[in-house]
């Protein structure tokens, strides 16, 4: 039993490959800091928000060796941001939608007339 | 009983480390990877409340938010960033060396490298940005003092630094407890207890250092650079 | 009366080695690894902090005999209804069973030796231990008065009670939570039998891992919502300060992302209880088995959508409200399932009344009242008027007391023989369970009623026409504890004195009752393997 070698747990990451997405998170981090200093208006945000998402996945995906593990670690993982995704998505819902108030409509100035 | 011998015989074969509730070394291994992932899910909820509350301000006070990012210094961010991802890789090449079969010395080596990359940002971090800020007088509940050039937005621009100090401070302890773990993990490998066969507790240790990473790859973006360093932003 | 369960005739006369006489002394049991002691350890402090959060209710029902008040001066009655809820909520409800039946049960549910991190486990007590700590001082020190809710500003900036200590005590209890969740995710995949397929798992094990998934998503919350309200006191700066603009509907938000989940992580497990006993009561496999598994999963999930039914009444944006309104109702459906499995379950069933399932037949009848009313509560414009009143108080008292604690009794009970060794009197146990019964309905009841007549909750005076229901209620409430004392005794009683058990005094399905009572510290002498389904009672 402990001579069975499985792969995935033993899959050892070629040096190239670090060192590759090492490289790619160091041109992401100068690429974010030059845009900074570049006036795009509301897509500074996106474009930072974006680099860093890359980042991340290929610090998952490699560092982290979620490309070479099995399905439930990727449950995991996009569960949990699932979950983040729930709480901010309901929670933005209400402070956005505060100063909603309905406006005189068509029901209040039809009131009078129905009643 | 009768299986005791039977098992005596496979104990032999364990490596050391080897856990007995478990059936064999795989289903260990598989154990504690996925308790340090479902772990990591609770640090993203655990971060992800004060990212909300982030969110959730940063748009309703977007420019005093401008206004508060404009206080940090975006280089030592930017440094900071760097310093981490070479960290990342400095860890990822220990477990590396410890599944290829290299040297206890060549895993203690690069173990040693990331904890004194980790140092270097706590160090940074503490010297050149949270030490300024003091000097500054712009650390809420310590010292601040509103500049009159903010205006009415005074108030939420403290808000900011507010989120500055404890989203950075809460990383920052994150990545001291990192420290304390690696150094765990350097005594371990003195000790010879880490092979190709048995290296778990550094792989999930990795797992933890590149969460905290990951935090930090969002935290530069989203203080540092609210509203771009662009003239006039 | 019923059919009586005959005790089988093998029973061994000697002691045999098991897990709680493997090794003796005060040492062996803190320093234990074994599931099955670390369950003893925590069934022994969370039955200490039921009786602290006991006594607070006890002197909060003396004090609302009379309209003015009859104990204690309104400050005091804050402090007194804010320990109770945080005691109850943080320190009994949310650890009872998972800690001390689900760390029992689980490894021998699903065929294993232990769980699969048991140091882990021992330090989550340990964790637990410590939170308890903190909050008894906070009790010492004077207590809280925020409410166990501690929405801030006033947590925050105004109160001049012991928020903080109260706070790191749930704050820490949060992580042992946490990594029981954990624990019990890793040993549910990781280390079932050969054989024990998902769709062969005892129900229990379904919902201990569907409140898993709640301690591990939503517990984080709570643990950041306290740190920041603990940073926030001592720095007197912190993102819920009006002054700053700050807002306190934020608190609130985070806040109850975790405890609305927390109610179901209160239920869920009393619910796996309640598929355990009625499947073992009416000697019947559980009608619609896939459907209750599926129904725990779909209450983990939608139970995270629906917090902002707490928040209807405080300024939350009405069209947020409109959307938890209606994922309210949402969640209620696979909570129904379940009851309509269960009675599907008891129909043909051969059915005996011993009280475990005179517990679990309460639970049915008295969770699906507090299930209903619940409804009454999710519809907005229904909450505008009911909301801050003792109907709420009712409401939950009725699942997490008429439900939670009735099922967590129900499966003591049921679960005594193998813990134990020893069987406890059955005649004073439905004595017992038919007290605690009458007690909480006589309680609980009158505050519907309160609550419907305007009664507002936490407040230490009451208008005159109110005395008569809260004299009922607080009647009621002495019972309800005459009916929490009896088992404390005979269970003890039992220990030495209970007609020894065998490996199946109820002639049950399920691996737990194939191994000897109490069993061996490894479990099994022979690792199983799993050929047929669960409950699988041949008709």
């Amino acid at each position: 039993m402990s001579e069975q070698h499985s792969e995935h747990a033993e899959h050892v990451v070629p040096m190239s490959t670090y060192v590759g997405v090492f490289l790619a998170l160091l041109v992401g981090t100068a690429l974010t800091t030059w845009v900074a200093y570049i006036d795009l208006g509301a897509f500074n945000t996106v474009v930072a928000l974006v680099i860093a998402f890359i980042k991340m996945t290929l610090v998952i995906l490699f560092f982290m060796h979620v490309k070479y593990n099995k399905g439930l670690t990727r449950i995991v993982i996009v569960a949990a941001f699932f979950w983040l995704g729930i709480m901010m998505t309901f929670m933005l819902a209400d402070e956005l939608s505060r100063n909603w108030t309905p406006t005189v409509s068509s029901w209040d100035t039809l009131l009078p007339f129905l009643f | 009983m009768n299986d005791m011998a039977a098992h005596g015989a496979v104990h032999d074969a364990h490596p050391p480390g080897f856990a007995h509730q478990f059936e064999d070394v795989q289903q260990q291994r598989d154990a504690g990877r996925l308790g340090m992932w479902v772990f990591l899910a609770t640090e993203i909820l655990f971060f992800g409340g004060m990212f909300t509350s982030y969110t959730i301000y940063r748009s309703l006070h977007l420019s005093a938010f401008i206004t508060g990012s404009h206080l940090l210094v975006v280089k030592f961010g930017a440094i900071n960033t760097a310093v981490l991802i070479c960290s990342s890789l400095t860890m990822a090449l220990a477990i590396r060396s410890a599944q290829t079969g290299k040297s206890k010395n060549t895993i203690i080596f690069w173990l040693i490298l990331t904890m004194i990359l980790g140092a270097t940002f706590v160090g940074l971090k503490l010297r050149f940005e949270w030490y300024r800020d003091y000097i500054e007088q712009i650390v809420p509940g310590i010292n601040f003092v509103p500049h009159a050039s903010w205006g009415a937005d005074a108030g939420q621009v403290e808000m900011f630094m507010c989120f500055y100090f404890f989203m950075t401070g809460l990383h920052a302890l994150h990545m001291v407890i990192g420290l304390g773990i690696l150094s765990v993990l350097v005594w371990m490998t003195a000790k010879g207890r880490f092979s190709p066969e048995y290296n778990a507790p550094l792989e999930i240790s990795g797992l933890y250092w590149h969460f905290v990473d990951i935090v930090w790859i969002f935290l530069f973006p989203l203080l540092y650079l609210i509203g771009g360093r662009y003239p006039g932003s | 009366m019923s059919t009586a369960i005959a005790p089988p005739h093998d029973v061994p006369a000697e002691p045999r080695v098991n897990y709680l006489n493997a090794s003796y002394g005060i040492k062996s049991w803190l320093l234990t690894v074994d599931h099955k002691r670390i369950g003893i350890l925590y069934l022994i402090s969370i039955t200490f902090m039921f009786m602290i959060g006991g006594f607070a209710a006890s002197l909060m029902r003396i004090h609302l005999l009379e309209p003015q008040g009859a104990l204690v001066q309104p400050e005091t009655y804050n402090r007194l209804f804010s320990i109770h809820g945080i005691v109850m909520v943080f320190f009994f409800l949310v650890p009872s069973i998972p800690a001390t039946l689900g760390n029992f049960l689980i490894p021998i549910m699903i065929g294993a030796r232990d769980v699969a991190f048991p140091k882990l486990n021992l330090m989550s007590w340990y964790i637990f231990i410590t939170g308890s700590c903190f909050v008894l001082y906070a009790i010492l020190s004077g207590g809280v008065d925020t409410g166990w809710t501690f929405y801030a500003p006033y947590s925050s900036t105004f109160a001049h009670t012991s928020v903080i200590a109260a706070a790191l005590g749930i704050f820490i209890a949060g992580f042992s939570s946490i990594l029981t969740g954990l624990n019990f995710v890793v040993t549910i995949h990781k280390m079932r039998a050969p054989g024990m397929t998902w769709f062969r798992l005892p129900l229990f094990i379904w919902s201990m891992y569907a409140t898993s998934i709640i301690f591990i998503l939503g517990t984080p919350v709570i643990a950041i919502t306290l740190f920041l309200l603990g940073l926030e006191r001592i720095l007197h700066v912190g993102i819920f300060d009006p002054a700053i603009g700050g807002d306190p509907l934020l608190f609130q938000h985070l806040f109850w992302f975790y405890s609305h989940p927390a109610v179901y992580i209160m239920i869920l497990p009393g619910m796996g209880v309640v598929s355990e006993l009625i499947a073992a009561f009416s000697r019947k496999r559980i009608f619609g088995y896939a459907f209750v598994a599926f129904s725990s999963m779909a209450i983990a999930v939608i139970s995270f959508l629906v917090w902002g039914h707490h928040m209807f009444v405080t300024g939350q944006s009405v069209y947020a409200g409109l959307i938890f309104s209606v994922l309210s109702f949402l969640v209620a459906i696979p909570s129904a399932v379940k009851v309509f499995n269960w009675t599907a379950t008891l129909y043909k069933g051969s059915i005996s009344y011993q009280a475990p399932m005179l517990y679990a037949l309460g639970f049915i009848g008295l969770f699906t009242m507090g299930g209903l009313t619940g409804l009454f509560l999710a519809s907005l414009a229904e909450d505008v008027h009911l909301n801050g009143t003792y109907f709420i108080v009712a409401h939950f008292h009725y699942v997490m007391v008429g439900g939670a604690v009735m099922a967590y009794l129900g499966g003591i009970h049921y679960w005594w023989p193998k813990i134990t060794g020893r069987m406890y009197p059955d005649v004073w146990a439905r004595i017992a369970a038919t007290i605690v019964f009458v007690g909480f309905n006589l309680t609980f009841f009158p505050q519907f009623v309160l609550g419907y007549l305007g009664m507002p909750r936490r407040y230490a005076v009451y208008p005159a026409e109110f005395q008569v229901l809260n004299v009922m209620s607080s009647a009621g409430a002495s019972i309800l504890a005459i009916g929490y004392a009896i088992p404390l005794i005979y269970l003890i009683w039992s220990l030495k004195y209970g007609p020894i058990a065998g490996p199946n005094p109820w002639g049950a399905k399920g691996l737990e009752w194939t191994i000897p009572s109490p069993p061996p510290t490894e479990n099994f002498e022979v690792m199983p393997i799993v050929t047929e389904e669960a409950y699988n009672y041949h008709e």
